[in-house]
């Protein structure tokens, strides 16, 4: 435990303030603390922890991704169509489509980014529009319901019915979502390339320097968030049962502002799965909680921007460990 | 003390690498330079700051492409291109002078990186990598905490990473571009044996370092660069350090002591019972206008950590430091510099330049208010008077001030960390290791403005290990041991091997 403190600290950090609001929430509200309520919870948030997995591995390579969200819409469309044209379709072909697509989309931006060197906030903020213009006049805004059976079926991987007869129950985009975090996992923390993605959004130049390849670092980030965003958007059809061209869009800051709350740092060479897995609970279950507390909606969105900067800035001050002098930490104090 | 090479007559060169020319923008880094190593020799590079030296390296290892294409045999093949990653399958391998590491991961990672580039993507273990790093740590014979992260290293320690990191592929060359600079006697010594081990397999390795003594213990030969020019490659058989610093520089250096009576002059600053736990305890003295005050004594000594307190970025447990008869309470280093105080800190890479930004915004970054009008706004004409003002004083070779920091050489990056603090106009200059990785031309260019900042009145307390330095160059020398002040020296009552024989025990 002690040893999780100093090597995740701010995981730990993260799971005790969660683990506060929980104990906070289960006496406020005696709707909290169920297992219906918990599994709604993870319903509802298994797109944006999709969606987090992706940006997680983009920002850890030192970049930005805007443009995800409406990605996942263009995603969406066009597979309406594709699965319309081949007469139907199944999961599997729909899983390998919607990443491929997403992928393709991911490696725009790669290309815009690595090719003409144009830095990825730049890069994104405009196939964010171009994406959502180009979907916008070819779809004229038309909402989509004639999508097939297989996709929008409600498929269940664990129900539970609890004593007063409701039923607790978790979908299939959780299971989904499971893997991706797994797969981020094993891609960041276990094969080589997830150690010179770190390298790559630390220091550049030194990652040039020892040989990694530059390009194949934002093909692989980009590739990989829009796999995650084109995965995403399947699953996010599959709850609402439509394909509504505008909505995802303005999900992709909830999403970001959820991985910098966990740890994920702008700038690149920081950030973990498990802290950026908390980020995304703690925002829903903040939400959750005001929710089930009836306070407005509009209050929650201050209410996420106040934990994000206290988050930034708690991270900042590096508790504990800030008693003594230590060069590299201190550049701005010296300079 | 050299070792015979393991390589037999007729082998080609590991290395051979003709009329390379590189320019940036105006600057003639390289000019029509040939380079030539045999395998396992150890071969050195020389030069004053800016001379090309790591430019010349990062053209062979392919981070920087020649401007004609390059002409070079690589362990007898012949190569019309390189990239880093060509260069590190050949069996290259770098110890940077910035280092290029990564703060964020840890020591571990950052001494076996080399294991993670290359080839398929693949998993890997944690446990592999640590037995890796564990056991180039070991070759140096350091122990550094493994799980650290790289970002929370001192300089030094971060140096040996870097080095360690150079050991773990099987490289059949390696470049080690100042890796001492940072280094205690005792590192260095260390780093030196694993040198000759190197070349004893037959490894050939490329050394960079402005300590001449150095290069001449270890090189067979040593290439001498000037201003982007080849002046020649020389056997180190036979060499002096003097012949070595003429070739060069172009010109010759006396040396004799400079130390003047100052006991007279009116005091600046006044140090008393000053303590801090764990890393000084009771230290005392009073530094003279006009003054320079010498302050040595072995790493680890104390000297930096005093540097810090002096400066505001740390408090001590007890004792006083007076200004000007005024008890100065130091909360940070903004008080200090408000003061009159400014410290020119033995870390300038990390601490004391943004690199990104130009060199004159870097210069003038202390000094905005003096150069900004009524509004707030920068005078630009103001400006660029106090940045001429110092690159001339300071003979700080750069193509245009608006470059960028990052595209100095070393050694003229460090000048420009000392242009900056003394464009502050301070009462008190503390100079931490003010050599560092800089050339003897430049060495002797800096120790003559710090005489005439001197003559000028600024009390100067001047942190060095290398005693001979504070020997010819003070007015007064304070050794320091084990947290205290242990001998006064007066310059001209001593000889140095005395003195070097005091301090190094
Ligand atoms: N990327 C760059 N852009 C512009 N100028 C550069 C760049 N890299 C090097 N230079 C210039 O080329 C010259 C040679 O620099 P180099 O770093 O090779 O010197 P050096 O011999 O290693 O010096 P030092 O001993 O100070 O490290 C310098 O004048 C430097 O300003
Ligand atoms: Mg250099």
């Amino acid at each position: 435990m002690a040893r999780f403190f100093r090597a995740s600290p701010t995981e730990s950090r993260l799971l005790l303030v969660l683990i506060a609001i929980c104990v906070f929430l289960s006496f406020a509200s005696d709707s909290f603390f169920t297992l219906v309520n918990f599994t709604s919870l993870l319903n509802n948030s298994a797109i944006n922890l999709i969606w987090a997995m992706g940006l997680l591995v983009v920002l850890i390579a030192g970049g930005i991704d805007i443009s995800f969200a409406v990605a996942a819409s263009v995603v969406q469309y066009v597979c309406v169509y594709a699965f319309d044209a081949i007469g139907g379709g199944n999961w599997a072909i729909g899983v390998v489509l919607a990443a491929g697509l997403g992928m393709g989309l991911g490696f725009i931006n790669a290309t815009l980014i690595h090719v003409f060197r144009i830095i990825s906030i730049v890069v994104t903020i405009a196939t964010f529009n171009a994406f959502f213009g180009l979907l916008m006049f070819l779809s004229s805004g038309r909402f989509l319901y004639n999508l097939p059976d297989w996709w929008t079926r409600r498929i269940l991987i664990f129900e539970y019915q609890t004593a007063d007869g409701t039923w607790a129950e978790l979908t299939l985009p959780v299971a989904v979502m499971f893997a991706a975090v797994l797969a981020t996992w094993v891609l960041i923390n276990r094969t080589t390339v997830g150690r010179q993605l770190y390298a790559f959004g630390d220091n550049p130049e030194g990652a040039r320097r020892v040989g990694v390849n530059v390009a194949a670092m934002q093909f692989i980030a980009f590739g990989w968030m829009g796999a995650m965003a084109g995965i995403g958007g399947l699953m996010q059809a599959n709850i609402v049962q439509e394909v509504v061209p505008n909505a995802l869009i303005g999900r992709e800051l909830d999403v970001l502002a959820a991985v910098v709350l966990g740890g994920a740092r702008l700038g690149g060479g920081r950030g973990s799965v498990l802290g950026c897995f908390l980020g995304v609970l703690l925002v829903a279950i903040t939400q959750n909680g005001l929710n089930l507390l009836g306070v407005s909606p509009f209050a929650f969105k201050m209410v996420v921007g106040g934990i994000i900067l206290v988050a930034i800035s708690m991270s900042n001050l590096d508790f504990g460990t800030r008693a003594r002098h230590r060069p590299g930490d201190d550049r701005e104090e010296t300079a | 003390m050299r070792e015979e090479t393991a390589v037999g007559i007729g082998a080609p060169p590991a290395i051979s690498l003709k009329h390379v020319s590189k320019t940036f923008g105006g600057v003639h880094a390289l000019d029509d330079v040939s380079f030539e190593i045999a395998q396992g020799e150890v071969h050195c590079l020389a030069g004053e700051n800016g001379c090309g030296k790591s430019t010349l390296i990062k053209i062979i290892t392919g981070v920087y492409q020649p401007d004609a294409g390059l002409v070079a045999e690589y362990f007898g093949e012949s190569v019309a291109s390189m990239t880093p990653n060509d260069a590190r399958r050949r069996g290259i391998a770098v110890i940077w002078q910035d280092l290029a590491l990564f703060p964020e991961m840890t020591v571990a990672e950052n001494i076996a990186f080399e294991t993670l580039v290359g080839g398929r993507p693949r998993l890997f273990s944690f446990g592999k990598i640590r037995a890796i790093a564990q056991k180039a740590l070991a070759s140096l014979e350091v122990e550094i905490d493994l799980e650290e992260r790289l970002g929370r290293l001192p300089i030094a320690q971060r140096q040996i990473v870097a080095i360690a990191r150079a050991l773990v592929s099987d490289a059949r060359l390696i470049f080690m571009d100042e890796p001492t600079a940072s280094l205690t006697q005792s590192e260095t010594n260390a780093l030196l044996a694993v040198v000759r081990r190197l070349s004893a397999r037959g490894v050939s390795v490329v050394f960079v370092s402005h300590r001449l003594a150095e290069v001449l213990d270890i090189a067979t030969r040593v290439t001498v660069l000037r201003d982007g020019k080849l002046v020649g490659v020389y056997p180190t058989e036979g060499m002096t350090q003097s012949r070595l610093t003429e070739l060069m520089t172009g010109t010759r250096f006396d040396t004799a002591v400079a130390a003047r009576d100052t006991a007279n002059n009116a005091p600046v600053l006044e140090v008393r019972g000053l303590t801090r736990r764990g890393e000084f305890s009771d230290i005392g003295f009073v530094l003279r206008e006009g003054e320079v005050l010498g302050l040595t004594g072995l790493i680890g000594a104390g000297r930096t950590e005093l540097g810090h307190t002096l400066f505001g970025m740390t408090r001590p447990d007890a004792g006083t430091i007076a200004l000007d008869g005024r008890v100065l309470h130091l909360k940070s280093n903004r008080d200090a510099v408000e003061a009159g105080i400014a410290y020119v800190s033995e870390d300038r890479l990390a601490l004391g330049l943004v690199q990104p930004q130009s060199i004159a915004d870097n210069l003038v970054l202390p000094v905005l208010g003096k150069i900004s009008n009524r509004a707030g706004l920068i005078s630009r004409a103001a400006r660029d008077d106090l940045v001429r003002h110092w690159l001339t004083e300071l003979a700080i070779k750069i193509g245009h001030p608006s470059d960028p920091v990052a595209t100095l050489s070393g050694g003229n990056q460090q000048r420009v960390v000392l242009a900056k603090w003394l464009a502050t106009e301070p009462k008190v200059l503390i100079l931490d290791s003010p050599t560092v990785g800089v050339d003897v031309g430049a060495r002797a260019g800096i120790f003559r403005i710090v005489r005439k900042l001197a003559e000028s009145g600024l009390a100067i307390l001047m942190i060095s290990d290398e005693v001979p330095e504070v020997y010819f160059n003070a007015d007064r020398i304070l050794h320091m041991a084990a947290g205290r002040i242990v001998g006064e020296y007066d310059p001209r009552k001593f000889e140095l091997p005395d003195l070097e024989a005091a301090v190094y025990g």
